[in-house]
């Protein structure tokens, strides 16, 4: 026998299991046929057609506006929440943490019922504010955020918490012993160090808002070109236009996946 | 200078020191991992306020629990290095040290060119440009020190400074902090575990051990009478005292000469030698260590599962070996013995 010293090894994958392999081909196969089957089902032909339609059109304007200004709020809100609940400690915070955390695990039809009591036309706020200004945010395009931003801010504050709390806080020691106000520190340190964690949230976020449905029809309804996202005018078309419906759902995953592919190298690990 | 009266207690350490440090002098303060130096210090800089006591720095009190005075970290005249340094990852070498600048409303421009200055002046011109990531640990030593100086502190404060240095490098960059810590006025605290590093940049020791300080003096005072095991300890580390006598030869009072592996720092030197690093006996030693002399047992003293022995000759030292090699040269007082230590194991500074 030759001496191994100095053959070079070659990277071998692990051998799976019993049935782990077979398993995992299943899970793939299960996320793949439907879309195989929507593809298949795809009127090529005159989908340049089918995409121009108003429906189409509205629709997607309206989510791609929605979902980037619910993300917006969300960030603006969101990390400053993130923050709190990383670095100080206050009665209630577990609390805090549990209610934010809700929307994720709530129903979504449940949470545009709850938007309603707060900010219909009979709402606790929405009353009296309605009564007041003649401002009614249901049924409206603010509605559309207001559902997007109730329904998507938790994944973010729980991505960046979880990113701010993994950053080393002895880097804003640093900036203080250096004369760094606490403005100055949470912008030129925190944040930056954060980042990842920013970016990762906000597309989760995002997704989330785009995807919006059972909040979205419950709170702002389904008017076309007002508060008829796409994913209401997928459902709405599979009734009465099944290729529109079809286009719809191309516009939505080309449009997911033009915004996730960029970022992958960033939230996907590899 | 700095007066601090600190009580704080952190987890099961109960930390409770009185440290005062002079303008211009260097302190440092040694104890074992888990003393509370760390902890102390923080209380320092204003990042962990104390729970009693009193913290003042140029008449000015810092952190006084009784008159509910603290002052902010940010409006402290501290400049503190940390271990590992924490230079900011996405800054460059300059905007780390120009940080501080800004920090107090410089315009960026003047920030900068400031920065420079500093850089410059630490033999750092060539990495303005680069990332922490790409500096070596000696550079980014250095950074950190530009960074903690270029805000003009009245106390500059050393965590661990050279803890996260490899052997190698550490020599030198020991030697080089020295030369720089030298170019500042105010007061400097260093904090260490390594008594090599206390000693070759401390004016002053300051000893603390479990939340206490144990002994305070300076470092001949120290090492002749420990007050404690840690102390005695560090009484082990011989310090010899010599001049340049060639490029890398120490001459000693005695006469005898000992070849160390890096250029003296200047023409008088001391050396600080662990006496783990010296090699005894029968016979003359051949092969590697070129330093080797003839030398007498005055004494010799078990201490736990380590024997030391003091040697007189040319060489003033005591040397710690295992029981099994006291057996087996038969050492007893009188014994005459050779002695030998590599070149590397010297450690020399300016005296």
């Amino acid at each position: 026998m030759k001496p191994r010293v100095g053959q070079r090894r070659r990277p071998r994958s692990a051998r799976a299991p019993w049935l782990i392999g077979p398993l995992a081909a299943l899970a793939v196969a299960y996320i793949a046929v439907p879309f195989v089957a929507l593809l298949q089902r795809a009127p090529w032909t005159n989908l340049g057609e089918a995409v121009r339609q108003p429906v189409v059109t509205d629709a997607l304007r309206l989510s791609l506006v929605t979902a980037f200004a619910a993300t917006g709020f969300s960030l603006l809100v969101g990390i400053p929440l993130a923050w709190v609940l990383a670095r100080t400690r206050f009665p209630g915070r577990s609390a805090t943490r549990a209610l934010i955390t809700l929307p994720m695990v709530l129903p979504p039809v449940v949470g545009g019922a709850a938007l309603l009591f707060a900010f219909g036309r009979q709402g606790m706020l929405g009353g009296p504010v309605a009564t007041a200004t003649g401002f009614l945010l249901p049924f409206s395009v603010w509605g559309v955020v207001a559902a997007n931003t109730f329904v998507a801010m938790p994944f973010l504050v729980v991505t960046v918490e979880a990113g701010l709390r993994a950053a080393d806080a002895r880097y804003e020691d640093a900036a203080a012993t250096l004369g760094a106000s606490r403005g100055m520190i949470f912008w030129r340190v925190t944040v930056p160090h954060a980042a990842p964690s920013i970016i990762a949230g906000a597309v989760l976020c995002w997704a989330r808002a785009l995807g919006e449905f059972g909040a979205t029809v419950t709170f702002a309804g389904n008017l076309q070109g007002r508060t008829q996202t796409m994913p209401l005018a997928v459902f709405l078309a599979l009734e009465t236009d099944r290729e529109a419906a079809i286009a719809l759902s191309l516009v939505l995953i080309a449009v997911s996946l033009a915004v996730l592919l960029p970022l992958r190298d960033r939230w996907l690990g590899t | 200078m700095l007066s601090a009266v600190i009580e704080v207690a952190v987890g099961n350490l109960r930390l409770e020191v009185d440290l005062e440090v002079d303008e211009g002098e260097v302190v440092a303060l040694l104890g074992p991992n888990g003393a509370g130096k760390t902890t102390a210090l923080r209380a320092i800089a204003g990042l962990r306020p104390i729970d009693d006591g009193r913290i003042e720095l140029d008449g000015c009190v810092l952190d006084h629990p009784a008159t509910a005075t603290f002052v902010a970290t940010s409006r402290r005249p501290i400049g503190v290095v940390f271990q590992d340094y924490l230079l900011f990852p996405r800054l460059s070498a300059l905007d780390n040290v120009a940080f501080g600048l800004r920090a107090r409303g410089r315009p960026r421009a003047d920030a900068r060119a400031e920065a420079q200055r500093w850089l410059d002046r630490l033999g750092l011109a060539d990495v303005a440009g680069a990332r922490p990531r790409s500096l070596s640990g000696g550079q980014a030593q250095r950074v950190a020190l530009a960074r903690a100086l270029a805000t003009d502190p009245r106390l500059l404060l050393l965590d661990e400074p050279l803890a996260a240095l490899d052997a190698g490098t550490r020599l030198w960059v020991r030697t080089e902090l020295r030369r720089h810590l030298a170019t500042f006025d105010g007061a400097r605290l260093l904090v260490t575990h390594d008594p090599v590093d206390a000693l070759v940049l401390a004016d002053r020791l300051v000893i603390l051990e479990d939340g206490r300080i144990t002994q305070t003096g300076v470092p001949a005072e120290v090492t002749a009478r420990p007050a404690s095991r840690y102390a005695a300890q560090l009484v082990g580390i011989n310090l010899l005292h010599g001049v340049a006598a060639g490029e890398r030869t120490v001459r000693l009072g005695t006469g005898t000469e000992l070849t160390v592996a890096d250029p003296l720092p200047g023409p008088e030197v001391a050396i600080a030698l662990r006496p783990q690093a010296i090699a005894l006996h029968r016979h003359r030693p051949d092969g590697s260590p070129r330093n080797s002399w003839a030398a007498t047992v005055s004494e010799v003293e078990a201490d736990r599962d380590r024997v030391r022995v003091t040697l007189a000759g040319p060489v003033p030292a005591t040397a710690e070996i295992t029981p099994a090699a006291v057996a087996e040269l038969d050492l007893v007082a009188g014994t005459p013995v050779w002695a030998s230590v590599k070149a590397v194991d010297l450690t020399t500074y300016q005296r």
